[in-house]
């Protein structure tokens, strides 16, 4: 698993990247009630707002972490997004994304490296 | 605790939050807590289902002390206010609000009649202007005297009365808008049973000193769990309850913010004290005529939330805005989104619907009626 500055999270599975929210950027949304998911095959670059997450108290917004497709979105997120809250490592991720070269992860934090970010 | 607290005044509870795990965060200049380990949604929940205990001792707490009589006193305050300050009775505590030239809103406030004196609670915010504003007003006839050395907590739910009682007998007595003082183990409290939540609760002022320990009494009843300002807010825009400097403020008058029950008859046209308040003659033309703008519910059709700033349009394609938002969130025990706004008196009619525009897009909102969770007050 890597991580970004953003508090995303990012699992390779084959040919594609799992994006979700971390542990702690879902204790800091606090409790979730809305998502919006991007279009599949939406081709995104790094940087472009994907998601919105609403939480009780506020509007955020997940960047695309690399550029690449949209190839997967997780509808049960928009059905009950409480379970960002509930499993944001696991069962809450958002999407997939499909990247032409898998290298560029290396760039991202390791768990370790992303526990001194947070401090 | 933040570095972006480390400037902030700290209130007498301050220790016992950060104890039960509170995330402080800047608030008027205080540091207070926002949310508990809870979270927002069962602290939420919690208090319209049972009792919350809420920390509001940011707020301004000030005496009105007569120089000579409360009759003048009372009617140098109703000439602040367009609301009737003579005659409310002793025990008694009424809403108020403190206008401008232009009829706009200054403040909104509590006073109550503690037989020798007036005892205002202001918004935090709002506290600085408004002891100034007294001082420049009313120093001929009252000393204005801010209570800096008393908490103030509120006690809302439908269990508060079980659990203060269990503390204070006597408030079982009280009724919405009672108040009452009362010696105490935790020294001399000021009770009203009044709120900002919806709920039937309490407010109480208790010296700094005895503070905790009283929070910690009333923790310790089962049916309490203490919450933020995050609920607080949650609770107060179900409860259709404006938030000073977002749903009004210096542009906005009492008639179109829909505060018309607070002008009672004797401050209107033909009233026995008809006028004679900062901004009467735009304040009684609308009384009169109705105001062009009106404070409405709005409920977003979708899951959405709706926030304070989207613009409001009266179709998908319409060129200009009618409108914005000025308080909306998440409504818990509503299950869905819910905001109030401001838009034109011929489109303010419970069921128009409108559409806001958000992250580019434009949903539809219907107008409904305030409150959107029933209140729940003791008459």
């Amino acid at each position: 698993m890597k991580y970004t500055e953003e508090h995303e999270w990012l699992r390779v599975e084959g040919d594609v990247v799992v994006v979700g929210v971390t542990d702690h950027a879902a204790e800091q949304l606090g409790d979730v009630v809305f998502v919006e998911l991007p279009e599949i095959e939406a081709q995104v670059a790094k940087g472009d707002e994907v998601c919105v997450i609403e939480s009780v108290k506020a509007a955020s917004d997940i960047l695309a972490p690399v550029d690449g497709e949209i190839v997967e979105v997780n509808e049960a997120l928009v059905d009950n997004p409480a379970l960002v809250n509930e499993d944001p490592q696991g069962d809450a991720w958002f999407f997939k994304m499909k990247l032409d070269d898998l290298s560029v992860l290396d760039d991202f934090m390791t768990e370790d490296e992303y526990k001194d970010f947070l401090g | 605790m933040t570095d972006e607290t480390q400037e902030l005044e700290r209130v007498p509870l301050h220790s016992l939050h950060i104890e039960l795990g509170a995330r402080m965060v800047p608030f008027a200049g205080y540091a207070m807590p926002v949310q508990y380990p809870l979270g927002v949604m069962k602290e939420h929940l919690h208090c319209r289902a049972r009792a919350g205990l809420f920390d509001v001792s940011h707020m301004g707490q000030v005496i009105l002390r007569p120089r000579s009589d409360m009759a003048a006193l009372e009617a140098a305050l109703e000439a602040l206010m367009p609301v009737a300050v003579t005659g409310l009775p002793e025990g008694r505590q009424r809403y108020g609000l403190l206008t401008n030239a232009q009829g706009g809103i200054l403040d909104d406030l509590m006073f109550a009649n503690r037989g020798d004196h007036l005892l205002l609670v202001v918004n935090a915010a709002r506290k600085a202007h408004d002891i100034a504003h007294l001082q420049a007003h009313l120093t001929d006839v009252a000393e204005v005297l801010p209570q800096t050395d008393r908490a103030l907590l509120a006690l809302q739910g439908p269990k508060a009365e079980r659990v203060l009682a269990g503390l204070v007998p006597d408030a079982r007595a009280m009724r919405f808008m009672d108040v009452m003082s009362l010696d105490t183990l935790y020294g001399p409290l000021w009770i009203s049973r009044s709120g900002y939540t919806g709920e039937d609760g309490f407010e109480i002022s208790v010296p700094a000193q005895s503070a905790t320990e009283f929070a910690r009494a009333l923790l310790a009843a089962p049916e309490v769990e203490p919450i933020g300002l995050g609920a607080r807010d949650s609770l107060r825009l179900e409860a259709g309850l404006c938030l000073y400097g977002h749903d009004i403020d210096e542009t906005t008058t009492p008639v179109e913010a829909g505060l018309t029950w607070a002008i009672q008859k004797a401050r209107r046209t033909s009233g026995a004290r008809e006028g004679g308040f900062p901004g009467a003659e735009t304040i009684l033309a609308q009384l009169e005529a109705g105001a062009g703008t009106r404070r409405v519910g709005l409920r977003p059709e979708g899951r959405a939330p709706m926030r304070e700033g989207t613009t409001l349009w009266s179709s998908a394609e319409a060129g200009e805005t009618i409108g914005r938002i000025t308080s909306g969130g998440f409504g818990p025990s509503v299950g869905g989104p819910v905001a109030m706004g401001y838009v034109p008196a011929n489109q303010a009619t419970p069921g128009t619907r409108l559409w806001g525009e958000l992250r580019g897009k434009r949903l539809p909102v219907t107008v409904c009626a305030l409150p959107f969770h029933p209140t729940n007050y003791k008459r």
